[in-house]
């Protein structure tokens, strides 16, 4: 059901950071990078205005972020911080330690090239280093994706069967730079949604005093290990619920994946993040010409939703994977995983892997086209690494 | 007057300090009984302690699952992080006390954290939590190493002592350079309380555990903990080195209150650096050596200039705080 709601102009940051208002976390730890800087400020001064109670601890770096969150998180708070690029690199260890802790922290993050050399644009490659940190990643197309999965992540990495953390990818300039008119929710119904957190063994109950991060060696490790893979699994039943609540709650529809005139698609473009609008304009310009290509936008990159991805692909002539970052000495990460998901098919489409956009270079309609007529005129060569807005 | 050793013998005889026996630490480990006087301190004053570990010996030896020696609310997240955690978990508790979900409890957040964990990796983030202003107790057990992976170089070795990166050989005499003063670090954020302490003077130790636990503010406690086994002295040996580090004016002891320095314990007379050096088996490579005593008698000159400084400090902060 379609429901009408304010509609602001907003940037991605400022959708994000309303998002954050919003959901009025106990405690957010954040030290500022470009592009995810004005995400802090807004929350920043939010906090300053008194419009949230929240307790913002102003960090000396990333990696003291994420670990003030683990500890607030731990204590019994909900707590959030957010970052790009190096920021994410730096925080890595702690950000493994959080997933593995099994806390349900919300981390938005802009992504940005990492360094070397040093580059403040949009890729995927800061999100994709972490792809294996054990984090429910979701990648958003637009401003108002921005701000509807911040919310719903705060649900997911809290519901009982998963306590998991979350990031949520949003394309650093393009999305949280870029401004769009954005639908806002009336707070009591994001509050209403979000709940009251109900934290698991919290350090603060001293009624109940539970030993975190002990010393894990190869006795127990292991089992420990299976159980966050289970988790992640639990992922794949519980995100269409949790994905349900907030469609009767908000009216708006979430799945793993976006299907973009796929009914009749012979031809398949695969991608994750902003690129996606760019894709839609494309297929339906070829659509005019009457070529039968449709899009699948990935929004859940981990857990990987394969056997959905898969239905879905099976029966296709060609499949086209654009990925933003690249995997050195190996397949890019989404074609990888595309690639892998149709192992099991018993007839399988032509499959090219396409990278673009590193280091924030442009993507042009008129090269997404030209990737797709690769896919028509039969020219789609399966791991031949081709490259999109490259000058050779 | 501040709680004494007989007291909180007595006190704690039946009652749990919140680390328990069952742990794995050398037998005559510094790090363990530094823990208990300062939970016993802490218990003694009415305080909940929440307690963060860095990754280091006493982290690794107390909590080996499916086992835990602690009978308190314990995190440990990494090596160079604990003081940015019990930031977040103290941060956690403003916030939930505030928003009416945790009773209000009188709670005190204190971080355990070896010289590895504070001078070197861990800096960073004591600095930060520092600055900010965070109610917590940093607590410091300086066994001037990292010897829970076997004894190298850390900031705090002192010159002369035999670890696995910084060897005496044939050449090189080990450890060229002086400890960082960590103290002077921490004074330099002015807001803090910050002390020396020592095994050897458990009234002055209860007396600075109190104090850390009353300041409104960051607090920073360093203990000196000798470690049996790279010290290379035997496991009944703990206090007495202690002893003679303040002795000896190796470490000695004081406090600094927003720019106010106090030393707390002044010896009538001192004995020689030497004899800190000879009583362990660390330095014997290096009194070996042919050109040990001018590295001695550097040693000495900078003892004793170190102290002589102190008296001076102390003489121009006297009621003078800066903040």
């Amino acid at each position: 059901m379609e429901k009408v709601y304010e509609k602001k102009a907003l940037t991605g940051a400022e959708a994000v950071a309303y998002a954050m208002k919003q959901i009025n976390p106990d405690v957010v730890a954040a030290y500022p990078i470009t592009p995810q800087t004005p995400i802090v400020e807004y929350f920043a001064k939010f906090v300053a205005d008194g419009e949230v109670d929240t307790e913002m601890i102003p960090v000396e770096s990333e990696h003291s972020a994420m670990s003030a969150v683990v500890g607030a998180a731990a204590a019994g708070a909900r707590a959030m911080t957010a970052t790009s690029a190096n920021g994410l690199a730096l925080m890595h260890e702690i950000v493994y330690i959080a997933a593995s802790t099994r806390l349900p922290i919300v981390m938005p993050v802009v992504n940005r090239a990492l360094s070397a050399p040093i580059n403040i644009h949009c890729d995927h490659s800061d999100a994709m280093a972490e792809r294996d940190s054990g984090w429910i990643q979701f990648y958003v197309e637009n401003n108002q994706e921005a701000y509807d999965l911040t919310i719903l992540a705060v649900k997911l990495a809290e519901h009982e069967d998963v306590r998991l953390p979350v990031m949520v990818n949003l394309d650093g300039f393009i999305i949280s730079h870029g401004v769009e008119p954005v639908e806002l929710y009336p707070d009591d119904l994001v509050k209403g949604f979000v709940g009251e957190p109900k934290p698991l063994y919290p350090l603060l109950d001293t009624e109940h005093p539970v030993t975190y991060g002990p010393l894990d060696l190869y006795d127990y490790y292991f089992e420990h290990k299976r159980q966050q893979i289970e988790a992640m699994d639990n992922v794949k039943k519980i995100f269409p619920k949790v994905a349900e609540e907030f469609e009767r709650t908000f009216g708006k529809k979430y799945d793993f994946v976006e299907q973009y005139k796929l009914d009749d698609a012979d031809y398949v473009m695969v991608a994750l993040g902003s690129t996606n609008s760019t894709i839609k304009y494309v297929v339906d310009w070829l659509r005019e010409e009457g070529f039968k290509v449709g899009l699948l936008k990935v929004w859940m990159f981990r857990p990987f939703p394969k056997e959905q991805i898969q239905s879905i692909l099976v029966g296709r002539k060609g499949v086209i994977v654009l990925d933003r970052s690249a995997s050195f000495g190996a397949e890019p990460p989404l074609y990888e995983a595309i690639k892998s998901a149709l192992y099991e098919a018993a007839v399988r489409p032509a499959l090219g892997s396409y990278i673009y956009g590193l280091g924030g270079r442009d993507i042009k309609a008129e090269e997404i086209r030209k990737a797709f007529e690769d896919a028509i005129n039969g020219n789609l060569i399966v791991d031949e690494q081709r490259f999109l807005g490259l000058r050779e | 007057m501040p709680v004494n050793l007989m007291q909180l013998a007595k006190e704690f005889d039946k009652k749990d300090p919140g680390i328990t026996q069952g742990h794995r630490l050398c037998p005559g480990c510094g790090a363990p009984i530094i823990a208990k006087f300062v939970l016993m301190v802490a218990k003694h004053l009415g305080y909940e302690p929440v307690v963060g570990l860095a990754t280091g010996c006493l982290e690794v030896s107390t909590t080996i699952y499916p086992y835990t020696a602690w009978s308190i609310p314990y995190i440990h997240n990494a090596f160079e992080n604990v003081a940015a955690t019990i930031s977040g978990v103290e941060t956690a508790y403003k916030a939930l006390k505030k928003r009416g979900r945790i009773p209000d409890k009188k709670y005190a957040f204190i971080a355990f954290a070896g010289d590895g964990g504070t001078y070197d990796i861990g800096i960073q983030s004591l600095s930060g939590a520092i600055e900010r202003g965070h109610k917590f107790v940093y607590v410091l057990y300086d066994n001037e190493g990292y010897m829970n992976t076997g004894n190298q170089r850390s900031g705090s070795t002192p010159p002369g002592a035999y670890t696995t990166t910084a060897p005496v050989g044939k050449l090189l005499p080990g450890k060229a350079q002086l400890k960082k003063n960590i103290v002077e670090i921490v004074a330099g954020h002015e807001n803090v309380y910050a002390a020396t302490l020592s095994l050897s003077e458990p009234m002055d130790f209860f007396n600075k555990v109190e104090k850390a636990l009353k300041f409104d503010g960051p607090a920073f406690l360093a203990v000196l903990s000798p470690c049996v086994r790279f010290w290379r002295i035997s496991d009944d040996k703990a206090v007495e080195i202690s002893k003679l580090a303040v002795e000896t004016k190796y470490w000695p002891l004081y406090e600094y209150e927003r720019g106010v320095y106090r030393v707390t314990r002044k010896p009538r007379s001192f004995k020689p650096i030497e004899e800190f050096l000879k009583a362990q088996g660390r330095f014997r490579a290096l009194l070996a050596r042919p050109d040990a005593k001018d590295i001695v008698d550097e040693l000495q000159k900078y003892v004793d200039a170190r102290w002589e400084r102190l008296l001076v400090l102390e003489e121009a902060t006297k009621d003078k705080p800066i903040r």
